[in-house]
């Protein structure tokens, strides 16, 4: 009885060594492979920058305004992304290739549906960078559309108008990619109904003086606002 | 000869059964029917006063009204000027109507009516608003002579106007003006303006019309092109301009995008002009004899305009952040924690403030539209502050004011060129 549990581990044991021995060289050069994608990575990450400070493509960004545009979107000066985005992109190459060296066939299934994948997330990424341009210049066109109409919380409805857009980027760009499709159609559809609903909840129940103050300005004490002019235009 | 195609046929054909010219006054028009008659009649009277040997065209561009404006101008006519004036007219005065199109109609009547000029080969010519109540038949004489007469080639207008009336040009665009270009113009924006047949042929030929801050406020280019392309420029002292549409029912958000923007534009335009130029500002020399009347007193509501130039500084922080420098940032916030009591915003802050918009804009730091808007709450605590100084100011005073300020714009310029140079 002791001697079949012995060998029953004794096989266990032998199977794990053999797994082992044929996986750890596979580990080592995965791991070896990332470290050499890493610095790849970064070598071409400095090049791109180097070669682009010299072709004073940051000078032709500049005029061009797509400085300008990368900085209203939150994002780094042009050359600085470029140098991000091959350096991120190599490295996922290796990062992926490195995977593949391990040599687990569920993984490699998944490494290819990931490359397939690739064309997809790249398109959800413009949409990304487009939807948070058009996100930052309405939001700032309300911001400054309410501050002068003097309206006291023009900060919070440009940041409302900006969460609105962006989520609705966000939406797009997830579709995009396949994500969920109908769940994320829903949610988007419920998250935006309940902003909506509690908007008007909020402003009937706890603004109901506000916009009682705002009809009346509007439409009873007309003539009273007009005793004081504004500033003649020119 | 410019292009021509957006005149129609049937007022080519009017025109040239004119043939030429010597005056030609424009009346471009847009639902003023309240007003048109006692304009045009004004109009008559200073022709025939001061003009009566003249071949004269009275041209009336109208943007396509419904209220019979139009008809008025072409029926309004002075049955007896011998009740008016002690000599009669001995031509006759053409008169010509004619639509023109687009969205934006103020630059198109300004075409047309250069278009006109330029096909009867009119010497001199004078345009006037079609809303005023205060026209006089001097009106007319002021703005012809010095061109007809005296070979000026453009005339502003000088009006006699309340301490409250025409800040924005004020505050900004005349000093502005004034020190960047080095001429002396108080009134670049004003709807009255004479002028000659060279400068008439001279602005059609340039390939500008269709050009968004053209459009947007073309008299405040005509008077920067004037002024640097070499011709000779004056003024002339119209009196009191009361008009029948009151400017306050304007918006004021985008009369400052339209006129500031424009100001900007032509700044960039004709940056070598301006940018290597040295020396003080050239007076400009002014016709008609001066004088002060009592105007309608103006109430402005001072609490309203500090509640929100504080309002705005505040809520767009941010977006100030990228147009003006930290130090003019924080000192703006500073004038904004004041009370109505002690509330002042110094002058030197201002000039620095337009020179700094005025940079932004250039270097195009966010969108311009927006920049321009941001431009308005600070522009409210400026006001605020001159309404509150000039207060109980006389008209000498409030001239003395005004110097000091368009001094101030002078002293900065350097750093308005030194900003307005700086790579982005």
């Amino acid at each position: 009885m002791g001697e079949l549990i012995l060998d029953t581990l004794r096989g266990t044991l032998g199977s794990f060594y053999n797994a082992l021995v044929l996986f750890l060289p596979r580990l080592l050069s995965m791991l070896v492979i990332m470290a050499a994608g890493f610095l790849v990575a970064l070598v071409l990450k400095i090049m791109v920058r180097r070669i682009f400070s010299i072709a004073s493509f940051r000078k032709y960004c500049d005029s061009a305004g797509l400085t300008q545009m990368m900085r209203k979107a939150a994002l780094p000066p042009p050359v600085e992304f470029l140098g991000q985005v091959v350096f991120w992109v190599v490295w996922i190459v290796f990062i992926v290739l490195g995977i593949d060296a391990l040599g687990i066939s569920a993984l490699r299934e998944q490494i290819s549906r990931f490359f397939m994948f690739l064309p997809q997330i790249f398109v959800a990424m413009i949409v990304l960078f487009i939807g948070l341009l058009i996100a930052n210049f309405f939001s700032r066109a309300t911001l400054l559309a309410a501050a002068n109409a003097n309206y006291p919380s023009a900060r919070l409805l440009s940041s409302l108008v900006r969460l609105l857009i962006v989520i609705f980027f966000v939406t797009m760009a997830l579709e995009q990619i396949g994500l969920g499709r109908h769940v994320v159609l829903i949610a988007f559809s419920i998250a935006f109904g309940a902003v909506m609903m509690g908007t008007a909840i909020a402003f009937g129940l706890g603004g109901r003086d506000v916009a009682r103050q705002v009809l009346e300005k509007q439409f009873l004490q007309k003539g009273s606002s007009e005793k004081d002019e504004d500033i003649s235009p020119l | 000869m410019a292009e021509e195609t957006f005149l129609s046929d049937d007022f080519v054909r009017r025109l040239t059964a004119v043939g030429e010219v010597d005056i030609l006054v424009a009346v471009p028009t847009f639902n003023n029917r309240g007003t048109i008659e006692q304009v045009v009649n004004a109009v008559q009277l200073g022709l025939v006063k001061y003009f009566p040997r003249e071949r004269i065209v009275l041209v009336n561009p109208d943007g396509g009204s419904r209220d019979g404006t139009p008809e008025a101008v072409r029926n309004s006519a002075i049955q007896d000027f011998r009740t008016m004036l002690s000599s009669t007219p001995l031509r006759t005065i053409h008169r010509i109507t004619t639509t023109y199109g687009g969205v934006d109609g103020r630059s198109n009547a300004w075409r047309v009516i250069l278009a006109a000029a330029d096909l009867l080969r009119a010497k001199a010519c004078a345009v006037v608003s079609p809303d005023l109540e205060s026209i006089t038949p001097e009106w007319i004489e002021g703005l012809v002579r010095p061109v007809y007469r005296e070979k000026f080639d453009l005339v502003t207008p000088i009006y006699h106007r309340h301490k409250y009336d025409g800040l924005l040009v004020k505050n900004i665009i005349a000093p502005v003006i004034r020190a960047v270009y080095g001429t002396k113009v108080r009134e670049p924006a004003g709807g009255e303006m004479g002028f000659s047949g060279r400068l008439a042929c001279h602005y059609l030929e340039q390939n500008v019309w269709h050009e968004e801050f053209v459009r947007a406020f073309t008299e405040i280019w005509m008077t920067t092109r004037a002024i640097t392309d070499g011709f000779k420029v004056c003024q002339s002292f119209l009196g009191p301009k009361i008009q029948a549409r009151a400017p306050s029912q304007q918006n004021i958000v985008t009369t400052i995008q339209k006129a500031v923007g424009t100001l900007f534009r032509c700044m960039e335009n004709q940056e070598a002009f301006w940018i290597s130029r040295n020396g003080p500002p050239q007076p400009t020399p002014v016709f008609g004899f001066e004088y002060s009347s009592g105007l309608e007193p103006r109430r402005l509501n001072k609490k309203k305009m500090l509640a929100m130039f504080q309002n705005g500084v505040s809520q767009l922080a941010p977006v100030l952040e990228s147009i003006l420098s930290p130090e003019a940032l924080r000192q703006i916030h500073g004038v904004s924690q004041q009370n109505e009591k002690q509330f002042r915003f110094p002058e030197g802050l201002w000039v620095k403030t337009i020179y700094e918009f005025a940079a932004s804009f250039h270097h195009s730091v966010i969108n311009r539209e927006h920049l321009l808007q941001a431009l308005t709450p600070i522009y409210r605590g400026r006001i605020c502050s001159v309404v509150m100084e000039d207060h109980r100011a006389d008209a000498e005073q409030i001239e003395q004011n005004l110097d000091a300020l368009c001094r101030e714009y002078e002293n900065q310029r350097p750093q308005l060129v030194e900003k307005w140079t700086r790579k982005a």
